[in-house]
């Protein structure tokens, strides 16, 4: 059998080739139920990272994926569930998406709405993985965010802003954001 | 609503030891503070890791497996056939699948504000593709044989030649993004990204193998290029999976 390909880094110059100019609108402008999840991502000394890119992949309103492998039947809703902004100067990324539903989770448990992302950069050698819950959904029943030690579990919530949510990404050192081992 | 079943959902091999860099590596002096210090958390597969986005149709033009294509002339360099299958861990082929690339030019030169070393841009060049994937998962693209360049990681550092690629897979578990290099590259032994896998046998995935047949004459030389992601573990039971 085929072993995997290894991971290696994005580099400076992942703008070149990754970026799409609809990558950030998971959902188009005029979207009702339209929310902006933005925040920045900091480095060990707390210093803006200008050159990560993150990408971002959920389920639909209804807790549904357009894909073969959901087993309760994809649904073609037409939603494209995945969003990609590289960090601009400051730092800063941004998406417009709408809020995931609750999914099935294990042994006929509940997962809070959340959504899965990666973070790309130079320096980073193989993408960070984290997933990014609501401050105003009930999430006390997740068990990915009861996996987590309680004192860090804050990392993973995205707190309201006047227009969406905040949600930023700390790769070392006080209030570093969890990551995942997918 | 009434409790749901348990779903069966597949589930993706974890990838052998030494088959990815540490994200803490000291000879690549930018992991310094951009790794993570805290432990990782395993993260169950479960419906969003399972899935993924299909992406792609609609947003391949033309010309955008030919980087040598689209410009007033033709570029400086070696032109070269990169081709190769996109394949998952079970030897499956991962069909209609975006693939995109990025790379320096022939003298090894981004097209990037951030590029300034002393090698000119070429007019004729950009540097950027992206493809597709067809029914048995094979993937071409023409381009020219990318330079290698200076860095400042260490004392006289310089990358061996390489082209970034950037893969789905089908499921979220599988995305990777890699470099690709060239055989026989005298630069390996003094890169510290290419040296970052700890598995040799790993490490040598990532090289390109040249491709006699897939050249064409008076026109450009071939590289083929497989990129494997994570297969899927064998169909278990939970409660099975609990005796072994």
């Amino acid at each position: 059998m085929p072993e995997t390909t290894p991971s290696q880094t994005v580099g400076p110059y992942l703008s070149i080739g990754l970026p799409w100019p609809d990558g950030p609108d998971v959902v188009p402008a005029d979207e009702p139920a339209a929310i902006r999840i933005h925040g920045r991502v900091l480095d060990g000394a707390g210093e803006p990272v200008p050159d990560a890119m993150i990408e971002t992949w959920q389920a639909d309103a209804d807790g549904r994926f357009d894909h073969p492998d959901d087993p309760r039947g994809a649904v073609a809703s037409g939603f494209r569930g995945f969003g990609r902004c590289p960090t601009d100067t400051n730092g800063d990324y941004e998406i417009r998406t709408i809020m995931p539903g609750s999914l099935p989770g294990p042994a006929g448990g509940t997962q809070a709405p959340h959504i899965d992302v990666s973070v790309f950069a130079r320096g980073l050698l193989h993408r960070v993985v984290t997933r990014i819950y609501f401050e105003d959904n009930d999430n006390s029943g997740d068990p990915v965010l009861a996996s987590v030690p309680e004192a860090r579990q804050g990392t993973l919530i995205a707190t309201r802003t006047g227009d969406g949510y905040r949600f930023d990404i700390r790769l070392q050192g006080e209030g570093e954001t969890v990551f995942f081992d997918v | 609503m009434s409790a749901p079943a348990e779903l069966r959902l597949p589930r993706y091999r974890r990838d052998p030891e030494g088959t990815h860099p540490p994200l803490d590596s000291a000879g690549y002096r930018s992991t310094a503070l951009r790794h993570p210090k805290e432990p990782l958390i395993v993260l169950p597969h479960l419906l969003t890791e399972v899935t993924g986005p299909a992406l792609g149709p609609g947003r391949i033009g033309e010309f955008d497996n030919d980087l040598t294509q689209g410009h007033a002339g033709e570029p400086q360099g070696q032109r070269i056939i990169v081709t190769g299958r996109l394949l998952d861990g079970d030897g499956r082929p991962i069909r209609d699948s975006l693939v995109e690339i990025w790379q320096a030019n022939a003298g090894g030169r981004y097209r990037h504000t951030g590029d300034r070393w002393p090698s000119p841009l070429d007019p004729n060049f950009d540097g950027a593709g992206r493809t597709l994937t067809d029914s048995e998962g094979r993937y071409t693209f023409t381009t020219i044989k990318p330079g290698a360049y200076p860095w400042k990681n260490h004392d006289n550092a310089w990358r061996p030649a390489h082209i970034h690629f950037s893969v789905f897979g089908s499921a979220f578990t599988q995305r990777l993004v890699t470099q690709m290099y060239f055989p026989e590259d005298p630069l390996f032994s003094q890169d510290p990204i290419f040296n970052s896998i700890p598995d040799e046998k790993a490490r040598q995935r990532m090289i390109a193998r040249f491709d006699l047949d897939r050249t064409e004459a008076e026109w450009a030389l071939a590289f083929q290029f497989d990129i494997v992601v994570r297969g899927r573990e064998a169909s278990v039971f939970e409660d099975e999976e609990d005796e072994h």
